[in-house]
């Protein structure tokens, strides 16, 4: 039983950590039908910014802070500069024009700091709290809520906002939302800015338990693309229940199979899932006009 | 006239004649033999892609397994079934076709980026196969790839692998552009435009599909141990997710739906790091611009994209 426990506690964490992943494509994806592959990049950037901004001598929460706005400038300019000027190309162009960007955005971050794994203390230190014979970092619970702000204050924010309903109706109709005056474009940029936000963050949370460095990036973004995929794409709530799950079956795979074959587990229960359900678990079926 | 003879297939395979002759005149040494022979190692697999991507429509960012499977055929073969290499190559090249053949049926209905995410699947099960069967496959640290006997000679070095990758890439673009020219071709582009107008216009788009996927699995088998055997060695991440990208990469930039663009796009990211490397530790920001710029500015992929634009200007 305890096993039990301390494999789903695991598994939560990694599982929000992806799914935080996972919100940042589906947020972009939404308003734009970009597969941004550059997501894992914003995870990154937000844990190596952190990390360097303390070395300097900021407070820890300060850094945080400066990591998450530096960050979001690169989401910015990700669509200003690389994805906006590209409008009308084809779904795979956009991508590998993503894929550019993560190629860029990891150089960068060799460049500018280095090619070390880092970390930093957690806030609530690192001493395990036992439940019922399993443990659990203090720094997993951070996570856990963390995570929780994130999906409550992004629900808040598309349900009860102006610029929040702009942008849901930028994804519903791009075409109709112009007409009624919404800068479609903008509430775009606004979509890879707070996806920036949110692969920040998640990146900070995660950096005191699984440490960063400049490549880690290209692994999360893997795992978030599959997390969303498995929620069924564009949906927010499939996102957060595709990253939870891919981390319980990764954590469960591990611990009673096998860990060397963990992710193979993790990738069966996805072809499994699309088998049977060729949308995702919460996917819409689409529509072929012909 | 000159449009007249662009425009036939068979002049694009005299094209790559030439060029593949012609080269090693004006690259002497074996650095330059050795990119070239990458360059159409990689074209051959990137061929096969774009059959599956830029004709028939169907994304895979898994054909990196497929191109593992014929990279440990030849490696495996010999030491373990005791098989000649070219056994094992046509063995590899026969098994990715067959495990395409069997998943191909399930994994083809799905769709766009589901369909992207289940092959990315398949390609991480083949590698996790290599990376964790250390016994037969030496995991995550490789094995040595036994060489291939030519008429009792062993084939090393640039200039042999030269002439083998260039030869096989001249014959898989022969077939390939075969192919597109005949029914099945214009079947695969209706299954592009529109799947459900193909199914009433009576193309069984299910045998079609798995037709396409099966042969850019034996593509990519055989440049897979094409590129093992010109290595002598091979690890896990000859089927590798970043491969798998690598390819998409090569294809998308070079131009979906254009032979010549799939060797253009090869030809592009094999040079690219190799000449990017007078930039140091800035290579993959250029890297990642230069994939940037070509995509903002060529959004067809360069071949389509420049062709259009020289027609429009002679026309």
């Amino acid at each position: 039983m305890s096993e039990f426990l301390q494999f789903t506690f695991s598994g939560l964490t990694v599982g929000a950590i992806y799914a935080l992943v996972a919100l940042g494509f589906t947020l972009i994806y939404d308003t734009s039908q970009v597969i941004n592959f550059a997501q894992g990049e914003f995870v990154m950037l937000g844990g190596m910014t952190t990390v360097f901004a303390a070395a300097a001598g900021i407070p820890l929460p300060l850094a945080a802070i400066v990591a998450v706005l530096i960050t979001v400038c690169f989401g910015f300019l990700l669509y200003r500069l690389a994805v906006a000027p590209a409008r009308g190309a084809s779904p795979v162009t956009l991508i590998i024009i993503t894929i550019g960007a993560s190629i860029m955005m990891r150089g960068l971050a060799a460049v500018v700091f280095d090619k070390n794994f880092h970390s930093f203390p957690s806030l609530l230190g690192d001493k395990p709290i036992k439940i019922d014979g399993a443990a659990i970092l203090p720094q997993s619970l951070l996570i856990f809520v963390g995570a929780t702000i994130i999906v409550v204050a992004l629900w808040l924010f598309v349900n009860r906002t102006l610029t929040g309903k702009s942008m849901l109706a930028t994804a519903a109709n791009p075409l109709a939302a112009r007409l009624v005056g919404i800068n479609t474009s903008r509430m775009i940029g606004m979509s890879f800015a707070v996806s920036a936000a949110i692969g920040a963050v998640g990146g900070i949370l995660a950096t005191p338990i699984a440490l960063t460095s400049y490549s880690v990036g290209t692994f999360l973004a893997l795992k978030g693309f599959v997390a969303a995929m498995l929620g069924g794409m564009g949906n927010p709530i499939g996102a957060v229940v595709g990253g939870l799950l891919l981390g319980l079956f990764e954590q469960f795979g591990a611990g009673y199979l096998s860990s060397q074959y963990k992710d193979a587990i993790a990738v069966v229960v996805l072809l499994v899932v699309l088998f049977t359900m060729p949308n995702g678990l919460f996917g819409k079926a689409g529509i072929e006009r012909v | 006239m000159a449009r007249r003879l662009f425009a036939s297939p068979y002049a694009l395979v005299g094209a790559i004649v030439l060029v593949v002759i012609l080269l090693p005149l004006i690259l002497t040494g074996n650095f330059y033999l050795r990119v070239a022979a990458l360059v159409y190692i990689n074209a051959i697999a990137v061929i096969g892609l774009n059959l599956l991507m830029g004709y028939a429509g169907q994304v895979s960012l898994g054909h990196a397994g497929f191109f593992g499977i014929g990279a440990y055929a030849v490696a495996l073969g010999p030491t373990t079934l005791g098989f000649p290499v070219w056994l094992s190559l046509v063995t590899g090249a026969a098994f990715s076709g067959l495990l395409a053949f069997v998943v191909g049926r399930p994994i083809l209905r799905l769709r766009g980026h589901y369909l992207a995410v289940a092959t990315l699947g398949l390609g991480l099960l083949i590698w996790m196969v290599f990376n964790n069967q250390s016994e037969l496959t030496g995991g995550p640290n490789g094995m040595q790839v036994p060489r291939l006997m030519l008429f009792g000679w062993r084939a090393v070095g640039p200039i042999i692998w030269y002439w083998i990758s260039g030869a096989t890439l001249v014959f898989c673009s022969w077939i390939a552009l075969n192919l597109i020219n005949s029914p099945t071709g214009r079947a695969f582009r209706a299954i592009h435009d529109s799947e459900i107008a193909s199914r009433v216009l009576g193309i069984d788009i299910a045998r079609y599909k798995l037709l396409v996927f099966v042969l850019s699995a034996v593509y990519a088998a055989i440049a897979g141990s094409y590129f093992s055997l010109f290595d002598g060695f091979v690890t896990p991440d000859t089927a590798g997710f970043l491969r798998s990208i690598e390819f998409v990469v090569m294809a998308v930039l070079g131009g979906l739906g254009s032979i010549l663009g799939s060797i253009v796009g090869a030809a592009l990211l094999v040079v690219l790091p190799q000449a990017l490397t007078v930039f140091h530790e800035y290579e993959e920001i250029v890297l990642g611009l230069i994939m940037i710029v070509f995509m903002i500015f060529l959004p067809g992929g360069i071949v389509p994209s420049l062709l259009a634009r020289w027609r429009w200007r002679t026309a």
